[in-house]
């Protein structure tokens, strides 16, 4: 028999729901054969539930384990760097029918996904006020910065998603009286750990512009349009807010010296 | 052989610091590369600063050798990349395919090893020495299934690798003394037909029996301390080897580091103790 065909064989095999060549019949009956099964489905379940622990918490190990085999059926890895797996689990449970009764959970899910991908994310310089101290007003507006490679931002337009997350990260109550409004989030690791906060809905629009390639005159313009009553308080508060967390890149030879 | 290691431990997160500051003589690290395939951050962090202080090697566990189709390229030049970066002082992987038509089953899945599937993952060895720019050494695999089709043995698949690749062997002894004993075959005949003069390290593991199957299905857990009767096997072939760098796999109901190190110091132990000029020992 070809490789490729005994390996056709065995993967519908160790997915249940695919019908499996009779040859295959005799190796499944062995006792040895749920050894593969068994062992790929638990790697895979434990790799979601160490990238998505806050929904763990939320959700219960049981109630976990069921959606996330469910999603592992028809989102199966697709190589071997399990850190990464299950980009598509915060789409999935928007779409999954049990979920429905926790319309929050996608989100506190997208959350979990933003620190995977900022905890693997390159390293780079942030951005330091002082260089922007150093620009002349009138070149500011034209620079370019784009955001750092580990900020991942986002906004909850429902739900206090950010806060729920941050509070169950934290090992902190949730507020019975949680005020229910749409939150947004900024994560970044301008060295080291992954750290987290709030980030209002001109952070956002701002962040959006920077990463789009376009010039701070127009994140600006964009963060303004963003806040009711806009002003430039707003923009100081963000650009400070900004900075001390590292969400943004330093260009290139502009690293200040150590 | 890279005379400066002898016994080694799996560099677990939970350790890192400890690791860090360790200084047991002749003592290395393996890792996953696949933990370490990050664009940046903290773990990389943790693994550069462990490796100025010992050698680390590389234990690579979804290349898919074994797969009927060339490996990932995109894998391969991320492992590349780790490859320049660590420098490591060995890197290996598994006689078994895992990757298929674009979904990685996390196993090390079997396949009858016929002269089609000899040509395969010798090519495949080739062309991942080729990208990585030097050798690897692949490890036997547990085996929990009687598989029809073979046309020939494990020892003689094995050397004929060797000859066709000039890679190299890790020999897992856990996973031997496993395969035997689920296959109702016999390790010391299984070291008998194995080609020990290619091999440049060897693992020693924890197993435990199937809760359903018992004792004639051991699985190779990697939850438990190492077996006296595979550290019998192990004394045996380290006698016919000379002393070779010998890791101690515990991937589950981790220990405190210090425990870890104890079953680390008696592989040391015994491998100073086998008569060689140049060993990194006391």
């Amino acid at each position: 028999m070809q490789l490729s065909a005994f390996q056709d064989g065995f993967c519908a095999a160790l997915r249940t729901e695919a019908p499996t060549p009779a040859w295959m019949d005799a190796l499944c009956a062995q006792p040895g054969f749920a050894v593969y099964r068994n062992s790929g489905r638990k790697a895979a379940l434990d790799a979601l539930r160490a990238n998505y622990p806050t929904v763990v918490q939320l959700v219960g190990e049981d109630w976990f384990c069921g959606a996330a085999q469910t999603y592992l059926a028809v989102q199966p890895p697709a190589d071997g760097r399990l850190m990464h797996y299950g980009a598509g689990f915060a789409a999935f449970l928007a779409r999954f029918a049990p979920a429905a009764e926790l319309p929050y959970l996608s989100d506190v899910a997208r959350l979990d996904r933003a620190w995977t991908e900022a905890h693997l994310a390159a390293d780079a310089p942030p951005l330091a006020a002082s260089w922007l101290a150093r620009q002349p007003p009138e070149a500011l507006g034209a620079a370019r910065i784009a955001p750092h490679p580990a900020a991942r931002w986002l906004w909850c337009h429902e739900h206090p998603a950010y806060s729920i997350w941050q509070r169950h990260r934290e090992g902190l109550a949730v507020d019975t009286a949680l005020p229910w409004q749409a939150e947004g989030a900024l994560l970044t690791r301008p060295s080291g750990a992954v750290q987290w906060c709030a980030l209002p809905r001109a952070g956002v629009a701002f962040l959006d512009v920077c990463a789009a390639g376009q010039p701070l005159a127009e994140a600006a313009e964009s963060a303004l349009a963003a806040t009711p009553g806009g002003a430039g308080e707003t923009l100081a508060q963000l650009t400070a807010l900004l900075l001390s967390s590292g969400a943004l890149c330093a260009p290139t030879g502009a690293e200040d010296p150590v | 052989m890279n005379t400066s290691l002898t016994a080694g431990l799996g560099l677990k997160p939970e350790h890192y610091e400890q690791a860090l500051a360790c200084q047991d003589t002749g003592l290395w690290w393996e890792v996953h590369p696949e933990n370490y395939l990050a664009d940046g951050g903290p773990r990389l962090a943790w693994l550069d600063a462990i490796r100025s202080r010992h050698p680390v090697s590389l234990h690579g566990v979804s290349l898919s050798l074994a797969a009927d189709a060339p490996p990932d390229e995109t894998h391969l030049a991320r492992l590349a990349l780790l490859v320049r970066r660590i420098e490591p002082a060995l890197v290996s992987e598994h006689l078994a395919w895992s990757h298929w038509r674009g979904v990685y089953q996390p196993d090390l899945l079997p396949f009858p090893r016929t002269q089609q599937a000899l040509a395969r993952v010798a090519r495949n060895i080739e062309r991942t020495q080729e990208a990585l720019g030097r050798p690897i050494a692949i490890e036997n695999p547990s085996h929990y299934l009687h598989l029809p089709g073979h046309d020939m043995g494990e020892g003689a698949f094995f050397a004929e690798l060797v000859r066709r690749t000039g890679c190299q062997l890790l020999l897992d002894i856990n996973n031997v003394f496993v395969s035997a004993n689920n296959l109702g075959t016999d390790a010391l005949d299984y070291l008998d037909q194995y080609p020990l003069h290619a091999v440049a390290e060897m693992h020693l593991a924890g197993h435990h029996a199937d809760p359903v199957h018992g004792a004639a299905l051991l699985i190779d857990s990697h939850d438990a301390p190492v077996a006296e009767p595979v550290w019998a096997l192990w004394r045996h072939a380290i006698a016919r080897t000379g002393p070779v760098p010998t890791l101690i796999e515990r991937d589950a109901e981790l220990p405190p580091l210090a425990e870890l190190l104890a079953e680390r110091a008696r592989a040391h132990r015994a491998l100073c103790g086998t008569p060689h000029e140049e060993l990194a020992c006391n």
